[in-house]
């Protein structure tokens, strides 16, 4: 981190150590299975073993009758009951909006995916409710799955959803007015790049599984869901209005101590609705923990493109378009957010850091017999930015450039930049964060230990790329045009005490991002007040202010903003009071350290004076002001942010296994402001991780019968700690953003979508060192697959 | 059910269990240790580490009827008696070795088993006893940091500067 | 996991007297046992742990030179205390990771013969006797398929005892995500010739490499295999590698274990 901003000691700025990290690492933290609710029963599901079938019959009785069973649930329990809604309704090419189908909490006549959940059995233990749950008597007639998404679109392939016209959910184009010029600039381009290429499909894996704890207070009908939730209000929201019709004055969601998201816990899950529907059927609290098994087909998946991408330059290299067909796997069915990823996350970020003036974007989203696909760190940014980066690569080789040189000549380097892609970037600089790369990233040295490698027998080779995001999701206006059916601003209520210390309630939630450490310090430099004086509150519908939650690097952007705004209330109303006691005008008040003085005097009242006065309002301006000092604001942002940077990687590969090592790993990233820079390091360096996981590691496999071959950790290669090297990272590189009141950009994503390209590049790199004519592998980059690659 | 003593964190606690019972679930649903968790069904995770008899042992691979009269040590008893985190708690708190902190229970019981064979291992010698521990937040880069500096290594040139 | 009966006798006899229930199971360290539980892939009326058995702990050296280990010995106290046979240590410390080696047992690993397991190569390639309480069964007639041994229902191995090599290597190809063998290749020469024990790879477990021995018997050295290669049928084809690549990394490895051999 720059030495310049880890000398500050407190406030924005200032590396200051997380104080949530007491409870985790003394066992005392507050996880959603760690409570218990007196009098609880247990669920258990019994779950499709089948990819695709229609349900002949199914026989509760037996299970009915088990030991300690209170009750088993089937679809037929749920038939006056919502499905679970989808909160983005993408409208195609041809102007027709999505095809949608219902999203049942307990399946009603058919199967759609291994995992679908058929019936519940609640017991008074967890292994009772399992046990009953074996003993269901079900016949399911087994239909043909549809697991390949282009055999999917074929005439005549079996439907998914027999309601529906066919297995396409939407046929979108964007731009589609630019798709003739494009066209146009192919058939005139000096030079066309084209990569064929998959995005894996990944799972989450956040290490606490998804739990549920349905409550139900008979005396004042009031449903309480604690849930392993990145967003409780959203909860509230969609589970109470669209599945079971609970009123938000008598639905209390909270999400505590939450062991990761990475995105796969925004969602609405059919086992948090049952919970809730399940507690108040029987006057009982029921939970529910997932195991890892059950996560694997329960979890929504991520990623899963394939895409053809098209770059065309001109003679002098420069890109002159690029067009791409993209085919988006949504699984069975559309999950909370799934149609916005492969479109509105995905296409509108295909400008990435350059200056093509045409684009045009073709996404064709498909269901098919698989666990449902949503937003999973980076969310459509990793995606455009894989196929972006890796064809710029190609070209690159093709064209026999240097691939920095050829960025470079086609960086964006004026801003604002309007992308022919709908999204304006307010702020960035690329080649200051390419410079800088190259300068953490001892490329000039590659050479050497290029040849270091050579002598031990290994082939080592160099991947460099670009990315931007848009983060800071996202205007409510701009989104809700674009087929959002929520607002996407944040709140939070800053209540002072008499005292002077704070609580903030905050829409944001954290699950390893820290807020309860960084969100104090930006107002305690606001103030000029310890941090320590400031506490956050978050994760509980009974006691924050309606808000969105956290995903899409928002937090700080948005929540941050909105606290800001709330804080700026707070100030405001302070130094009227605070003028009332010193007899001044609040114009002249000025507050500095955590002291309002009045302007060219040396009169001054400390915090604590002005925040006593307000709950002891003797000496007060009653008569223009009302006692107190509490605020809320409610923060819309005007635009996206764009954080970018550039990244390298540097792999050895064994060519006799195909074992690929990362030798070291670089990111130079420009997220703006920084409010700490030691968790904007952590958060890089794990979504790094991710990335290196994605590119070398992880991927989740069906077989053509729509079994889950990846379904536990012992066939999902999760990243372990020596598959990973030390991260060089560096966010000196700051272009404030424009247009939020703390100039942040985010930097939850960043790691995830810079990494994955950077690694296939390397590794192409490597091979083609050792006279192998290889364009591209496709992720995982296994041994098998390098070594295969290798034998040509 | 069957009768189970051990002693846990110094102290001894007994319970009643089934044979089926594992050491974790009698640790978190029984006594009411909740420090230690259970990230999955394989044994691949690491969340739920605890020592038996001064050895790391994964307590949801472990019947807690196997652990009778055996000496079990958890999270909950690292930190001493006034609260004050131990070195390695304090040096993942340093050098912020933890996100979500789900991992961490699990991370903090492996590095002090490690300490306690490898009183100064290097990186690699870190990162190779990790095998059994994932973590999904931190990409690892400052657990692996935290384990040396609590080692009393200098961490100082890692990267990052 | 389905409801059972537990046991933890104290000796070998009364180990053997419980086993005798019907569905009874022995319970070794119990690393893969209990995740097999778990997923509900096994109903034992009856679990009777062995880790309470004493005398199946511990590791010697017989008089006739041999190394023995107990049965109930863990991978960490092989890996610690067979310092006599050193590839036979560093693969106990190359198994799973440190809170498995703290809990799986070596009598445990042979029971069941995992077909990607470590130690039986181990036991195929030093021809061990594996030893239980009924009987002496050498290596060479104890591997059966994957998953299937000489022992019968109810017999437990007490202790494994090894000829130690002139010298051995192992070396292990990790598949990615369990971290069990995709190939793993142990190489072991002694005066009258060398043996090859493979797992990881084929569909039938662990097996000696025949041709490769005899080459090796001949010249130890990694060029003598140079043109030899595992047929591909047979091998075992997964999402983590073809039957092709798992015949290939069968030659590197066998390479690196004869280059690496001490």
């Amino acid at each position: 981190m720059p030495k310049d901003i880890d000398a500050k000691e407190s406030g924005i700025g200032a590396a200051t150590k997380r104080r949530e990290d007491i409870r985790f690492l003394t066992g005392t933290g507050n996880y959603t299975d760690d409570i218990n609710v007196n009098g609880q029963a247990y669920v258990a599901f019994l779950r499709s073993d089948v990819a695709h079938g229609r349900i002949t019959s199914i026989d509760t009785a037996a299970a009915s009758a088990m030991p300690g069973v209170l009750r088993v649930f089937t679809g037929a329990d749920f038939e006056g009951v919502g499905g679970l809604p989808c909160g983005w309704q993408v409208t195609d090419r041809h102007g027709q909006v999505m095809q949608e189908p219902g999203h049942p909490v307990l399946a009603q006549g058919k199967v759609r995916h291994v995992g679908d959940p058929i019936a519940a059995v609640v017991a008074e233990t967890a292994e009772q409710a399992r046990d009953a749950a074996e003993a269901i008597d079900l016949e399911i007639e087994e239909l043909p799955a549809v697991i390949d998404m282009k055999a999917a679109l074929q005439d005549g392939a079996p439907k998914v959803h027999d309601d529906l016209t066919s297995n396409l959910c939407y046929d979108w184009g964007f731009v589609e007015e630019n798709k003739d010029a494009v066209a146009k600039a192919f058939d005139a381009a000096a030079h066309v790049t084209t990569l064929e290429l998959v995005n894996n499909r990944l799972v989450a894996n956040p290490m606490e599984p998804r739990v549920a704890v349905g409550d139900f207070n008979r005396a004042t009908g009031e449903s309480t869901l604690y849930t392993t939730s990145q967003n409780p209000h959203v909860i509230r929201l969609l589970m109470g209005a669209f599945v079971l019709g609970i009123p938000e004055h008598k639905l209390r969601v909270v999400a505590p101590d939450v062991g990761g998201g990475f995105g796969s816990k925004i969602f609405h899950y059919a086992e948090e609705a049952f919970c809730t529907f399940a507690a108040k059927a029987l006057n009982r609290a029921v939970k529910w923990t997932s195991t890892r098994s059950e996560a694997f087909m329960s979890d929504a998946h991520g990623r899963d493109h394939v895409t053809k991408i098209e770059l065309a330059l001109d003679g002098d290299n420069n890109f002159t378009a690029l067009r791409t067909e993209t085919y988006a796997n949504m699984g069975a069915y559309l999950s909370t957010f799934a149609p916005s990823v492969p479109t509105w996350l995905h296409g509108t970020l295909m400008a990435g850091n350059y200056r093509t003036p045409l684009i045009y974007v073709n996404v064709k989203a498909v269901f098919t017999n698989t666990v449902p696909v949503d937003a999973y760190r980076g969310a459509g940014r990793p995606e455009a930015t894989f196929q972006l980066e890796r064809v710029i690569d190609k070209a690159a080789r093709e064209l026999g450039v240097d691939p920095i040189a050829l960025r470079r000549q086609n960086f964006i380097t004026e801003f604002p930049y309007a992308t022919p892609v709908a999204v304006e970037y307010d702020t960035g600089d690329y080649v200051a964060t390419m410079d800088k790369l190259e300068e953490i990233a001892d490329l000039a040295g590659f050479a050497a230990r290029r040849a270091e490698s050579e002598k031990a027998g290994k082939l080592r080779g160099l991947g460099v790329n670009c990315y931007i995001e848009a983060c800071g999701i996202a205007p409510s206006n701009l989104v809700g045009q674009l087929g959002a059916r929520a607002g996407l601003y944040e709140s939070a209520t800053v209540r002072v005490n008499a005292t002077g210390g704070i609580v903030v309630m905050t829409g944001s939630h954290s699950h390893g991002q820290g807020h309860e450490t960084s969100f104090p310090q930006v107002i305690a430099e606001m103030i000029g007040i310890p941090e320590h004086m400031v506490e956050i509150e978050h994760g509980d519908t009974a006691n924050t202010p309606m808000g969105m939650g956290t995903y899409g690097s928002r937090s700080l952007a948005v929540g941050g903003s909105a606290m800001v705004k709330a804080t700026e209330k707070i100030i405001a109303k302070a130094k009227k009071i605070a003028a009332h006691l010193m007899e001044a005008s609040d114009a002249d008040i000025e507050l500095k350290d955590g002291k309002f003085s009045v302007a060219g005097t040396d009169k001054s009242v400390a915090w604590g004076d002005v925040t006593l006065a307000a709950y002891v309002p003797h000496n007060y301006p009653l008569e223009e002001i009302e006692p107190g000092l509490e605020e809320t604001a409610f923060y819309d942002p005007s635009n996206f942010t764009y954080p970018a940077g550039a990244y390298a990687c540097e792999v050895e590969v064994d060519p006799e296994t195909g074992k690929v090592t990362i030798e070291r790993f670089a990111a130079a990233d420009d997220f703006g402001n920084i409010v700490n820079p030691m968790i904007v390091d952590g958060q890089v360096h794990g979504g790094i991780g991710q990335g290196i996981g994605q590119a070398l590691l992880e991927g989740c496999v069906y077989d053509e019968n729509g079994q889950l071959l990846s379904a536990s950790f012992m066939d999902y290669a999760m990243p372990r700690a020596d598959d990973l090297p030390f991260y060089q990272v560096d966010h000196s590189c700051q272009t404030p953003c424009t247009h939020n009141p703390l100039g942040v950009k985010g930097c939850g994503e960043a790691g995830a979508i810079g990494s994955p390209p950077a690694v296939v590049n390397a590794v192409v790199d490597a091979l083609r060192s050792g006279g192998k004519d290889v364009m591209h592998i496709d992720m995982p980059l296994t041994p098998a697959r390098v070594w295969a690659a290798m034998q040509g | 059910m069957t009768k189970v003593t051990m002693t846990v964190n110094g102290r001894p606690m007994s319970g009643e269990v089934e044979g089926r019972t594992l050491l974790v679930s009698f640790l978190r649903d029984t006594l009411g240790l909740t420090g230690t968790h259970v990230g999955c069904d394989t044994s691949q995770c690491g969340a739920c580490v605890v020592h038996v008899d001064g050895k790391a042992v994964k307590a949801c691979t472990m019947l807690a009827l196997e652990a009778e009269g055996a000496e079990v040590a958890t999270i909950e008893g690292q930190a001493a008696a006034d609260g004050t985190l131990n070195a390695i708690q304090a040096a993942f708190q340093e050098h912020h070795g933890l996100q979500c902190g789900f991992c961490t229970p699990g991370m903090v019981m492996s590095a002090a088993a490690l300490l306690k064979e490898n009183p100064k291992p290097t990186e690699t010698e870190i990162r190779h006893y990790l095998e059994g521990n994932l973590c999904r937040c931190t990409g690892y880069h400052n657990i692996v940091k935290a384990i040396m500096a609590a080692s009393g290594q200098d961490v100082s040139s890692i990267a990052a500067e | 996991m389905y409801e059972f009966e537990f046991a933890r006798p104290a000796t070998v006899a009364d180990a053997v007297q419980a086993l005798t229930a019907e569905e009874a199971q022995a319970l070794g360290g119990g690393q893969t046992l209990i995740p097999t539980l778990k997923q509900r892939l096994a109903s034992p009326s009856v679990l009777v742990s062995l880790s309470g058995i004493a005398e199946i702990k511990g590791i010697c050296q017989t008089d006739e030179g041999l190394l023995a280990i107990g049965g109930g010995t863990t991978h960490a106290e092989v890996a610690e205390g067979a310092g006599a046979y050193p590839a036979l240590a560093a693969l106990a410390g190359q198994i799973g990771d440190p809170a498995v080696r703290n809990r799986g047992t070596i009598g445990g690993s042979l029971a069941n013969n995992d077909p990607a397991a470590c130690y039986p190569a181990a036991a195929l390639a030093s021809n061990a006797v594996i030893v239980t309480h009924a009987r002496e069964i050498a290596a060479d007639d104890y591997f059966q398929g994957m998953f299937t041994t000489a022992l019968e229902e109810g017999e437990i191995i007490t202790e494994v005892r090894f000829a130690v090599p002139e010298a051995a290597n192992y070396q292990k190809f990790l598949q990615p995500a369990s971290r069990f063998a995709m190939v793993g290749v142990f190489v072991a020469k002694y005066f009258d010739g060398v043996r090859v024990a493979v797992t990881g790879a084929s569909e039938e477990g662990v097996f000696r490499w025949r041709e490769a021995e005899a080459a090796l018997s001949a010249n130890f050295s990694p060029d003598a295999i140079a043109g030899l290669s595992v047929a591909q049928e047979g091998m075992i084809g997964d999402i983590h590698g073809t039957k092709a690549y798992r015949a290939h990394l069968v030659g590197v490895m066998t390479k690196r274990a004869v280059s690496a051999a001490r």
